[in-house]
């Protein structure tokens, strides 16, 4: 039996986890208050922990001397299928946040969606991972509030977060191929029936933070068949640097 | 029997007692109800474990201590982890959330409650120290996944809160 499209959609949803929770580790010593800093490295360490439970089924899948290691870090730039959005660089905290509200709030929809999944370690994977990402949206929308309707200066960067981040949400629904089979098999997400609720939602928290729907029309973006931005190169250098530099090393 | 808990051969039982959470050192395996299934055959022991949260650090270190327990005891031991059905809070044992109120941590409160203390901040989780409910949440996220940091507004002191998880 062919695998491959299983074995992709797998790498799609891990690696979305996983650039997103690297980006969030990067934050870890550095927050601007100890509470936001524990937060944000916990939310990255539930996005690593549901990572490895992706990635050590596809190792299965993908057999012989495959490991949940070599696939996290050992793949070329266009092997990497999270969305654009997760790669985007924590340019101040209002981009972290956003940035986390956009993704959480498809991330729960999603997970939604696989909890019917006829493929049983994703259905499993999924019921575990939304009692965490529950809990994320959660955390990432308060902030959306509290900082949108801030002060004049805390206002002003969540639009021009928003502004900057907004246009890659649609990637989220660009169905490829891999996506459409999985779809069709049963296993995979059926992104066209969660969009308009996606967008709902999200339209809700954002008026409810008092900021300016942008007007920007959705980017182009197609890092899902591994064409990414620039910013996944310079994450990967840091990411992958002990398994090139010592190959195979293990802790 | 409460609910999720499983029939545990008696001397396997008394050897999982023994083998801890290292981060809450007064929690053993069986408390935290993270012990899914256990299969014993003359001196083979099966054993499935299940997360708390995906991303728990301590899991590695439980398995490799559960297997250091029973090894030590003659027990040939096998660790499988299983993510279904997932982990809740509901499996931690009576004696366990004792012991978590004895070491200063707050237990899990139903999901509702939960939800009032944690979001709206509603003042109704019990402090450790002293025993008031006049507490406030400082931290939904706390120094490890499962937990969250309150602080009293009576003796003034921080602690522990467990989330609730279902």
């Amino acid at each position: 039996m062919d695998n491959s499209n299983l074995f992709n959609y797998l790498l799609m949803l891990g690696d979305n986890s996983m650039i997103l929770g690297h980006r969030l580790s990067e934050l870890c010593g550095h927050g601007p208050t100890l509470e936001t800093d524990i937060a944000l490295t916990n939310i990255s360490l539930d996005l690593f922990g549901q990572v490895r439970s992706y990635f050590q089924y596809a190792a299965k899948i993908q057999g012989g001397d495959s490991s949940e290691d070599k696939i996290a870090f050992l793949r070329y730039e266009n092997q990497y299928r999270n969305v654009l959005l997760v790669e985007q660089a924590n340019d101040d905290l209002a981009h972290v946040f956003t940035r986390q509200f956009l993704f959480d709030s498809f991330h729960k929809l999603l997970l939604e969606e696989l909890k019917e999944s006829k493929d049983e370690q994703i259905q499993a994977i999924a019921i575990k991972s939304l009692k965490e990402v529950d809990y994320h949206l959660r955390f990432s929308s308060q902030w959306m509030r509290r900082l949108g309707d801030g002060t004049e200066e805390s206002h002003a960067r969540m639009q021009a977060a928003l502004n900057h981040l907004y246009p890659f949400v649609e990637e989220f629904f660009r169905m490829t191929e891999v996506e459409k089979s999985m779809m069709e098999e049963g296993i995979g997400a059926d992104l066209a029936k969660i969009r308009e609720i996606y967008y709902t939602n999200i339209h809700q928290v954002i008026v409810e933070a008092t900021l300016q729907l942008p007007e920007t029309k959705p980017r182009q973006a197609e890092g899902k068949i591994g064409r990414h931005s620039e910013q996944l190169g310079f994450i990967l250098s840091d990411f992958q640097y002990m398994q090139r530099a010592y190959p195979n090393m293990a802790w | 029997m409460q609910e999720g808990e499983i029939h545990i051969d008696k001397e396997i039982k008394e050897i999982l007692y023994g083998v801890t959470d290292p981060e809450i050192p007064v929690l053993s395996v069986l408390d935290m109800g993270i012990i899914r299934a256990v299969q014993v055959e003359e001196r083979k022991v099966d054993i499935k474990i299940t997360p708390t949260y995906s991303g728990c650090p301590a899991m590695d270190t439980i398995a490799t201590d559960i297997k250091f327990a029973l090894e030590g005891k003659g027990f040939e031991t096998t660790i499988e982890l299983i993510l279904a059905p997932a982990w809740t809070t509901d499996w931690i044992t009576m004696e366990g959330r004792r012991k978590l109120e004895e070491y200063g941590i707050a237990a899990p409160l139903e999901t509702s409650l939960d939800k009032r203390a944690l979001i709206d901040g509603e003042r109704i989780v019990q402090c450790t120290h002293c025993g008031s409910k006049n507490t406030e949440v400082k931290s939904q996220f706390g120094s490890t996944a499962c937990k969250a940091l309150f602080q009293c507004k009576d003796c003034l002191e921080p602690f522990d809160y467990f989330k609730c998880l279902k």
